[in-house]
């Protein structure tokens, strides 16, 4: 009975799965920060493209380090990148949106021819200029992804905004004389929220396989220190005989994504 | 008689408790005739039209009794039957002109699709023929011009018109209007309501019209249908129900209308 | 008419905008090119006369004109590091990630059109909702981890294709192809899940409408409805996607070309970055740039033609 109704009412059951993935991934990331059961960047050379066991979960890479630990330090490199990439992408693109949602006029029209442009950019493509110009590294691949993530937000902010600055209570407010700063980060931003963060999650997902892309391409984070992508790089030579030092990397990047991807669509449901 | 309806009734199953939405309705048409049904919304009037139309599929819900057309039943017939007499024998026009037209189609398209479905036959010269007729039946100015616009490029009004037409492209024996003038502007509803009673004299067309609109209905109705949450309160002709209201929900009703008119 | 021209106006200015951008990015901020192309070593004379030769010296937008003027007449400068022209090492190369990213927009379109209708025409049954769940599970399969999937299933385990063998459409067409399609089925997977999942969406949105009661009410049945009714309004949003998806696989096939091994733009364009051979970098982001660009003018012609909407707003 409860269960059925809990089911039904709130949660789509989607939603649930997204929730338990996201919270053992959040929880594995968390972790990591304290806790890895080998150091990640512990050579082994005894040890080397183990298979998985119950000393190295996921087995050993080709110098022997556990792939188990390197995962986890990757995840949490992802994360930690992702996460900065979709602050600056949201802070930006709420900053740009809301003025030019809210004032239009020319600022707005230049804005946003600018921003046009560089939304018709694929996303890594940009931060390939970005990296080539300033260099390889993981807080270039941040600055790069997130100024590239700013047109998507700033884009979804503005028709927000161009909804809200016409409503009879924004019109009132601004007849009572409330600031225009204020009318627009107390008045109208919370009721953008909604919407926001369904597209924070989607470009936290964006931000996710864009990282695990650069690093995969060699200019992301910089070994020795892990990530997922260069990982699924170097797995790739020990195919073969070691095919899962390419499959857990891969996996978790796939849970991460899959468990905010379901985590959206729930919370857009509702 | 043209069309007869025996002991209509309609339930929703989608919630826990089922739904009845309309309850044992009886009432039935005669060949040309115009009957009003009025009520306000909730009250089954727009579900009723939608049963004889064919147009109830959701699968959670249930309907009973019988509707005979030209003494052939509909209510439980099969969709391949049913759509033999939609827009052929029986057409409907809807509340939202704005959006009851295909955005992406023009109107000449549009208004031909029944002879293409019923007519196969026909060339296609003799179908634009007949669209233009019928455009220019409905008093759509230029409708040469209007048989290649698109709907975005007409008023509410004229793609009302537009529908009309559409429906009319066939023949068909009985209209069902359902609200067809409430999204639009008093000087309009009148010049359909006018509309649809020339078309009903010249045609012979019956018209089944639905609206909650009292003051419209009597200009139009030579018969009317009381509807009160799925049940039929009240049925007679026009004159006499409004010269002597048996139940106080027709007595409030007709009330209203004075009202209303002094607000517009 | 109107429409189309407004839009080629303004794909002609973001044109011009990017290319600026671009040209700005590359002169400004790496610092002196001389200097990077001979080492920071060097005696001022010869960085001098370096200067004059490549034109340092004189005023910017003066040297971005001739730079654009020059890049539209096929020439894209000198690469630093192999002293080539930039023309003619990307070239030879652009047709291999071109008809990679074509090959995979194709698959893409072909196999969501169906499964995309399929679902939305039964939506909510069994089949509809496995296929649901298999489209959540690949959009969050990076592109790449499909490729090395594919190459351990199809190359290794299979033997359908030897990992690494790519051989070039000039040497031999149908083992270029052969081997080509399995990088495009890697690029076309997790796109084949968000488009069909945009088409069903669109699908079932659009068949709540009231034009699609219409529809119904004149007699035409469920497949007269969603081909003839349905879809072309349901294709507006896909369109869009699709358009951006066609830059997004061009950008793919890059990282795909490094999964397998293939000797592509991307691998030039990757090269070129960790040398900082800017000619040659600047010379691939532009070319793309344009491809995009182009890209959405077909997508707002296409747009424009399906939803009589567009042309009023323009007029």
């Amino acid at each position: 009975m409860f269960m059925k109704g809990f089911r039904n009412k709130k949660y789509p059951p989607n939603f649930i799965i997204g929730a338990v993935i996201t919270g053992i991934m959040l929880l594995l990331i968390l972790m990591s920060f304290f806790y890895t059961p080998y150091d990640t960047t512990k050579m082994d050379s005894a040890s080397k493209l183990a298979a998985p066991s119950l000393r190295h979960l996921m087995g050993c890479d080709n110098f022997g380090r556990d792939i188990f630990s390197r995962v986890l330090k990757g995840m949490q490199n992802t994360f930690v990148i992702a996460f900065l990439t979709v602050i600056i992408g949201t802070v930006g693109g709420i900053i740009i949106g809301a003025f030019t949602g809210y004032f239009g006029g020319l600022l707005d029209e230049v804005l946003m021819r600018i921003i046009d442009v560089v939304f018709a950019f694929p996303s890594i493509l940009l931060a390939l200029v970005f990296v080539s110009i300033f260099g390889t590294g993981r807080y270039n691949v941040v600055a790069a992804l997130g100024v590239a993530f700013i047109p998507s937000f700033a884009r979804i902010v503005r028709s927000e905004f161009i909804k809200y600055r016409e409503m009879d209570y924004v019109k009132s407010a601004r007849l009572a004389g409330v600031g225009r700063l204020r009318i627009i980060f107390v008045h109208i931003l919370p009721n953008t929220f909604t919407v926001l963060v369904s597209s924070i999650m989607i470009g936290f997902n964006n931000a996710v396989l864009a990282e695990a892309g650069m690093s995969y391409l060699g200019i992301g984070v910089q070994p020795p220190d892990a990530s997922l992508g260069s990982m699924l790089s170097e797995s790739q030579t020990y195919l073969f005989s070691a095919p899962w030092y390419a499959i857990f990397p891969g996996l978790m990047i796939i849970l991460l994504v899959l468990g905010f991807s379901l985590l959206a669509d729930g919370i857009k449901a509702k | 008689m043209l069309l007869e309806i025996k002991d209509l009734c309609i339930e929703f199953h989608d919630h826990d408790v089922p739904e009845r939405v309309v309850n044992h309705v009886s009432f039935s048409l005669e060949e040309g005739e115009i009957l009003g049904i009025v009520g306000e919304s909730g009250s089954g009037k727009s579900m009723t039209a939608m049963a004889i139309a064919g147009l109830l599929k959701r699968h959670d819900l249930e309907k009973k009794g019988e509707i005979f057309f030209d003494g052939k039943e509909l209510l439980h017939a099969s969709r391949a039957e049913l759509r033999n007499y939609q827009g052929n024998d029986i057409s409907i026009i809807f509340q939202e002109p704005m959006t009851s037209l295909n955005p992406v189609k023009r109107i000449g398209w549009q208004v031909e699709e029944s002879l293409k479905i019923h007519k196969p036959d026909m060339s296609q010269s003799e179908r634009k023929r007949r669209a233009i007729e019928a455009l220019s039946d409905v008093e759509l100015p230029n409708p040469e011009q209007i048989y290649r616009k698109y709907p975005h490029e007409l008023s509410g009004g004229m793609r009302q018109r537009v529908m009309i037409a559409s429906a009319m492209i066939c023949e068909p024996k009985l209209l069902i209007a359902d609200e067809p003038t409430t999204a639009l502007d008093v000087t309009i509803q009148l010049q359909i309501v006018k509309l649809l009673q020339r078309l009903n004299k010249e045609k012979n067309m019956a018209v089944l019209f639905i609206s909650h609109d009292l003051s419209l209905v009597k200009r139009l109705c030579g018969r009317i249908i009381v509807m009160q949450n799925g049940d039929v309160v009240e049925q007679g002709a026009t004159q006499a129900i409004f010269d002597n209201p048996q139940e106080s929900y027709t007595r409030e009703l007709i009330n209203a209308i004075p009202k209303l008119e002094k607000v517009l | 008419m109107k429409y189309g021209l407004k839009k080629f106006a303004a794909m002609l200015i973001t044109i011009l905008c990017i290319s600026f951008l671009v040209y700005l990015a590359f002169d400004v901020i790496p610092g002196d090119a001389a200097l990077a192309a001979l080492g920071t070593d060097v005696e001022p004379v010869r960085l001098e006369a370096l200067r004059e030769e490549m034109g340092l010296n004189r005023p910017f937008l003066e040297r971005y004109f001739d730079w654009l003027v020059s890049f539209v007449t096929g020439d894209f400068g000198t690469s630093y590091k192999y002293n080539l022209p930039v023309a003619d090492m990307i070239i030879s190369k652009l047709p291999v990630t071109v008809i990679m990213a074509l090959i995979s927009f194709v698959i893409m379109t072909l196999v969501s059109l169906p499964v995309g209708i399929y679902t939305a025409k039964h939506s909510g049954g069994r089949i509809d909702r496995v296929i649901t769940v298999i489209n959540q599970v690949m959009m969050s399969v990076p592109h790449f981890f499909m490729g090395i999937i594919i190459t351990y299933v199809f190359g290794m385990v299979l033997k359908l294709f030897t990992p690494g063998g790519f051989v070039s459409y000039e040497v031999d067409f149908w083992g270029f192809l052969s081997y080509i399609i399995f990088p495009c089925i890697a690029i076309a997977l997790p796109k084949i899940a968000m488009s069909v999942k945009l088409l069903r969406g669109s699908c079932v949105g659009e068949a709540k409408k009231d034009y699609v009661r219409t529809a119904y009410s004149k007699g035409n049945n469920t497949n007269k409805v969603l081909y003839r009714h349905v879809l072309k309004n349901a294709m507006i949003p896909v369109i869009t996607l699709w358009g951006m998806m066609l830059a997004d696989m061009l950008v793919g096939s890059i990282v795909i070309e490094q999964v397998f091994n293939i000797p592509g733009i991307g691998r030039i364009l990757l090269t070129s970055i960790s040398y900082r051979d800017y000619p040659v970098v600047e010379a691939i982001i532009v070319l793309i740039a344009f491809v995009v660009v182009a890209t959405n003018f077909c997508v707002d012609i296409i747009y424009g033609i399906i939803d009589p909407r567009i042309n009023v707003g323009a007029e």
